[in-house]
Order: C-alpha cells, then sequence, then structure tokens
C-alpha cells in the first residue's frame, strides 16, 4: 500500500492490477509482449547480478578468506568469524549502536508524531512550518556534524546556553564519553522532519467520522488519540519504525565527521562513537583486512534480519491494516 | 488544544528548528574571537571567512565536481529507473511479480553488507580511485525509484495505451511518447532526490576518493573540518563557511522543488 496525497490513485492503480490479473486467466501471455517485458528490466537484472547477488556472494566467500588486496586472498574457514566474536572493538561497536539505536528510533517517531499531530492542527498555513522542520534533512551530514560540534559544546554550544535558560548545567556532549551518543541522538532529532511529514500524510487519511464517533461516545483527546488516531496510523509507524532500525543500526556519516577521520584522536571520544560500519569502514579501509570486514558485514545483515523478523512478528499482533478493519 | 495554543507550539518548534541555520550563517559571518559567542547578529561583520576559505581550498574545483557527479547521477538514476519501471509496471509475462518482490526486497538490503565487495569489483576495473563509482552503478535503476515510478506508470490512464497498442504502436513508442511525458512528475521527484542524495553523501567518497583534486563537496568538508576543526588549526570560522556553502544549495533546491520531495517522501511508505 502507498500512502500520501496520491492515496486515492494508488488504490486506482491496485483495481487496475486486479483486472489485468483477472484477464490474465483469459488471453495467453504472448512471447513477444514477455520479450519487451524483459528487455526493459535488463538494467535492473544487470545491475542486481553486477552489484548486488554477485557482490554479496563474494563477500560471502571473501569473509572465509585473509585479504589484503596485495597478495590472493588466502583460505581459513571461519577464523573471522571466531575472531569477531571475542573483537573487542566489534563488542564495544555493538554496544554503541545498539545504545544508539535504542534511544534514536523510539525518540524519532515519538516527535515526528507530535510534530505531525501539531501540523495537522494547524490546518491552512502549516505549509510555512512543513518547510522549517523539512529543511534540515537537506543539510550535509558533514555540515551538519560541523555545525552540532559547535553548538553541542559543553562550554559554547547554544544547547547548553539554551538548558542553562532552566538552571540546568549541561553536560560535556562532545567529549564526554558517558554523554557522545546522546548528543549523537538529540543532534539527528534535527532532521525528523521527513518522518513528521510522513506521519502527516497519514494522519490526513483517518477518516473524520471516526473521530466524531469517538466524541459522541465522549472519549477525551487522549483517548481518541489511543483508540482512533494510533490505529489509524500504525500501518506507517511500524512502516517507519523498521526502516529507521535498518539505518541507524548502519549509522556512520555524522559520526565519522566528528570523532575519527584525519584527526589523530582515536582515544576516548573514539570509542564513545565507534558504531559497527565505522569499525567495518576502519577495518576494510583503513587496515586493508578485507576478508574480516566481509565477515564483520555477514554478522551485521544477520543482526539486521533477525530484528527486522521480530518487528515482522510483532507488527502481526499490533498494527491494523486498514483492509482488516470494515 | 486551541488554535492559538497551537500556533504557538508551532512557533517554538520552528524557532528550534530553523535557530540552528541562523547560527550557522551568523557564526559564518563572524571573526575568529566572536565565532562562539551565539549572538544573533555578527558583531564585527567578517564576511572575509568567505574569501579566506575559498583561498586556502579549492572550494570551486569541489563544487564543480559535485555537480557533475550529482546530475550524472541523477540523471542516470532518472532514465533507467524509468525503464525498469515501465517493464514492470506495462507488461505481463511470468516471473514478474517474483522480480518485482526481489527489487522491494534489496530496498532492505543494509548497503554496509556490499561495500567491500563492490569496492573491489570497481578496483578490479582499475577505477576505484576515479568519481566513476559515485554514480555509475545508477546506470541501472535503483530500488526505491523503481518502485515509486512504477506507482506512477500504474496510475496513468491504462485505455489510453491499449489504444496505442491496438494502433501497433512499439513497446519503446509507447515508453518514450506517452509514459515518460505522462509520468514527469515522478521523474522529478527522483530527479531532485537523487540529485540531494549524491550532494550530500560522504561515504562513496570517503571511500573511493583519494586526490583532493577529486572530492566532492561534503568529502572536501570533511578536508576542511579535519583541518581547520577541532585538534586542528580551530579556525572555525573557515568550517563554518565552508558548511554554509555547502547547504545553501540543498536549501535552494528544496525551496524549489518542495512539493517533490514531500511527494516522494510521503511515497516511501510500501506494505
Amino acid at each position: 500500500m502507498v500512502v500520501g496525497e496520491r492515496g486515492g490513485r494508488a488504490e486506482g492503480a491496485v483495481v487496475v492490477g486486479r483486472a489485468r490479473r483477472a484477464r490474465r486467466g483469459a488471453v495467453t501471455v504472448s512471447g513477444r509482449e514477455a520479450r519487451a517485458g524483459w528487455l526493459f528490466l535488463l538494467p535492473w537484472v544487470i545491475g542486481f547480478v553486477a552489484f548486488t547477488a554477485g557482490p554479496m556472494l563474494f563477500s560471502l566467500w571473501l569473509s572465509l578468506t585473509h585479504y589484503d588486496m596485495l597478495k590472493p586472498p588466502t583460505f581459513v574457514g571461519l577464523d573471522n568469524y571466531r575472531e569477531a566474536l571475542v573483537d573487542e572493538r566489534v563488542g564495544t561497536a555493538l554496544w554503541n549502536t545498539v545504545f544508539f539505536t535504542v534511544l534514536h528510533v523510539p525518540a524519532q517517531i515519538v516527535l515526528a508524531l507530535g510534530l505531525a499531530s501539531l501540523l495537522r492542527r494547524a490546518g491552512r498555513g502549516s505549509g510555512f512550518f512543513r518547510t522549517v522542520l523539512y529543511l534540515p534533512v537537506m543539510t550535509p551530514p558533514v555540515a551538519l556534524a560541523a555545525m552540532f560540534l559547535l553548538l553541542l559544546n559543553g562550554q559554547h554550544g547554544a544547547v547548553n546556553g539554551f538548558l542553562g535558560w532552566f538552571g540546568f548545567q549541561g553536560p560535556n556532549w562532545t567529549t564526554d564519553p558517558v554523554w557522545i551518543k546522546p548528543g549523537l541522538v538529540v543532534m539527528s532529532l534535527w532532521t525528523v522532519g521527513s518522518t513528521a511529514v510522513l506521519y502527516l500524510a497519514a494522519l490526513t487519511r483517518v477518516p473524520v467520522e471516526r473521530y466524531e464517533a469517538a466524541r459522541l461516545d465522549g472519549a477525551s483527546p487522549w483517548r481518541q488519540f489511543w483508540h482512533v488516531t494510533l490505529p489509524g496510523i500504525s500501518g506507517t509507524v511500524y512502516f517507519t519504525a523498521v526502516v529507521n532500525t535498518i539505518a541507524s543500526l548502519q549509522v556512520f556519516t555524522e559520526a565519522y565527521a566528528m570523532f575519527f577521520g584525519a584527526r589523530a584522536k582515536q582515544s576516548a571520544e573514539g570509542d564513545a562513537a565507534l558504531f559497527y560500519v565505522i569499525h567495518l569502514f576502519q577495518e576494510a579501509f583503513g587496515s586493508l583486512r578485507m576478508g574480516y570486514a566481509s565477515a564483520l558485514a555477514w554478522g551485521l545483515f544477520v543482526v539486521i534480519a533477525v530484528i527486522t523478523a521480530v518487528q515482522v512478528r510483532l507488527s502481526r499482533r499490533y498494527v491494523h491494516y486498514e483492509g482488516e478493519r470494515s | 488544544m486551541k488554535r492559538v495554543g497551537v500556533w504557538a507550539a508551532l512557533l517554538v518548534v520552528a524557532l528550534a528548528f530553523g535557530y540552528p541555520f541562523w547560527w550557522l550563517v551568523s557564526a559564518s559571518l563572524k571573526d575568529r574571537a566572536h565565532v562562539f559567542d551565539n549572538a544573533l547578529l555578527p558583531r564585527p561583520f567578517s564576511p572575509g571567512n568567505y574569501v579566506e576559505v575559498w583561498r586556502a581550498v579549492p572550494l570551486l574545483t569541489w563544487i564543480g565536481n559535485s555537480v557533475a557527479v550529482g546530475l550524472a547521477a541523477a540523471v542516470a538514476a532518472t532514465a533507467t529507473s524509468a525503464l525498469v519501471a515501465f517493464g514492470f509496471a506495462m507488461f505481463r509475462f511470468p516471473g514478474r511479480n517474483a522480480l518485482f518482490g526481489v527489487v522491494l526486497a534489496t530496498m532492505m538490503l543494509p548497503a554496509a553488507v556490499t561495500m567491500v565487495p563492490v569496492y573491489l569489483e570497481w578496483h578490479a576495473l582499475g577505477l576505484a580511485t576515479t568519481q566513476i563509482p559515485l554514480w555509475a552503478q545508477n546506470l541501472f535503476g535503483s530500488a526505491f525509484y523503481i518502485f515509486l515510478l512504477r506507482q506512477f506508470f500504474l496510475g496513468l490512464p491504462s485505455e489510453v495505451f491499449d489504444a496505442a497498442k491496438v494502433d501497433g504502436a512499439s513497446a519503446w513508442r509507447l515508453f518514450t511518447s506517452m509514459a515518460l511525458p505522462l509520468a514527469k512528475p515522478g521523474l522529478v521527484v527522483v530527479f531532485v532526490f537523487e540529485l540531494k542524495a549524491a550532494w550530500t553523501d560522504l561515504v562513496k567518497p570517503l571511500i573511493y576518493l583519494r586526490e583532493p583534486e577529486l572530492y566532492t563537496l561534503p568529502r572536501g568538508l570533511k578536508a576542511v573540518l579535519d583541518r581547520f576543526g577541532e585538534g586542528g588549526e580551530e579556525q572555525w570560522e573557515l568550517v563554518l563557511a565552508a558548511s554554509a556553502i555547502a547547504t545553501v544549495p540543498m536549501v535552494l533546491l528544496f525551496l524549489v522543488a518542495q512539493r517533490h520531495f514531500v511527494r516522494g517522501t510521503v511515497t516511501q511508505h510500501v506494505e
């Protein structure tokens, strides 16, 4: 299902698709049509083999070798996987990544939902606010990193300046290992706009009659939110939870730009911001341990696959899809 | 909540989300002694930072590289994704739906899994230190854009196409003279999304670009941050001036193409 302003048209498309499927029984598929179809798909098929399926098999094999790009790969069996299990930096990186994901994904969803509800209530004239909310999404992550190194600075940063208005002494977000990840979460919330816009589209599609019915039953705004709004958009919320989880388990750019690279401080701060893909990147392109990095990549693949599978399971219990309701 | 309360809350939100932009521009126009002062207006006013950073690093080259790579990536992604999407939307043949399922599955595939082997492929081709890997993969279509454009094609009135088919129009003619013009809004969405993605990406430039003359703007900005930022020469006003230069084109792109970005964002949701 597709959400959005085109919702109506998309439903039309589904109907067309059904009609076509029905027709297929009567009309035999012509060889010419099949040939033409495959010709149109050819670029994608080639790309899939060359840049997805092929590389995945290649990397699976590489993960069983030692390969430094100078000498040919040597087969080492499961050594790389065994090493990954006892690699302290893998432990650190996994912990950091899970920590970030567990804070970032729910915070992003709750904030986006709040902002979308506000925009929905503003009605006409919400366009300006939508623009302001979305603009941070356009900012190049490296620029974001540079800006937030200063905005989150413990002594001079505007974030702590703001907290100071309320009498709070803000932490050293960019240097205290305990606060680096929360700082990155705060920073990630600045780009909540795209999720908020997605939720806004979903909110506008919840039928008004359901709210009217709830109000007639004397439901408070809070109960309306739990019993009308949330079920109405749970499919969209679930979708963003899955996609955001997959993305934040691969968090890389902002943290790398802020705490890694040419500058020679790979100390406490570097460790606190060492995310899984950063570790993978360093092993591959810093130490040229291509075999080991491939094993790390497959480890991540398995972790993400398991988490996604669990989320799919949970969704069966909690997510309401429109089709099943009426 | 009352209307007034909603608007007041939105105003606070807008200030919070807009402030970093204001701060960026303002701080990039301050001198070194005042760059940390968080004053709303730059006093003294030091536009010279922009001249200085422009002289210190090859910003113009990097902007040129980013424009070239961004256009190549966007044109390639739009053209081939449209081709493939048309194939999925307009033809019936065995295996089509299974194949489309594979397209959707690749959208969920973690990019980190193919990072190393794809690099090794480009290395084997002798192209691993060129800009080609930054855009050439787009010549084979991109899953999300294929999905998005397929939706557009399915939304077009099918009678028009049926009539043209009866008249004996070839598939290629249906695609170029009918489908593409009708799906123009969708093509624009893909184009601006990919332009933004290529303009802001740091990962691929970090992997592939070695020579500073080949850097795209984000890679160059990372070099500026390393050199003038913390642990470097501590000339933050230059870092911020370069950051503003990298950000402004994207802000303008959004203001011009806002509709398309919103449309692309809300079409992401597939079940």
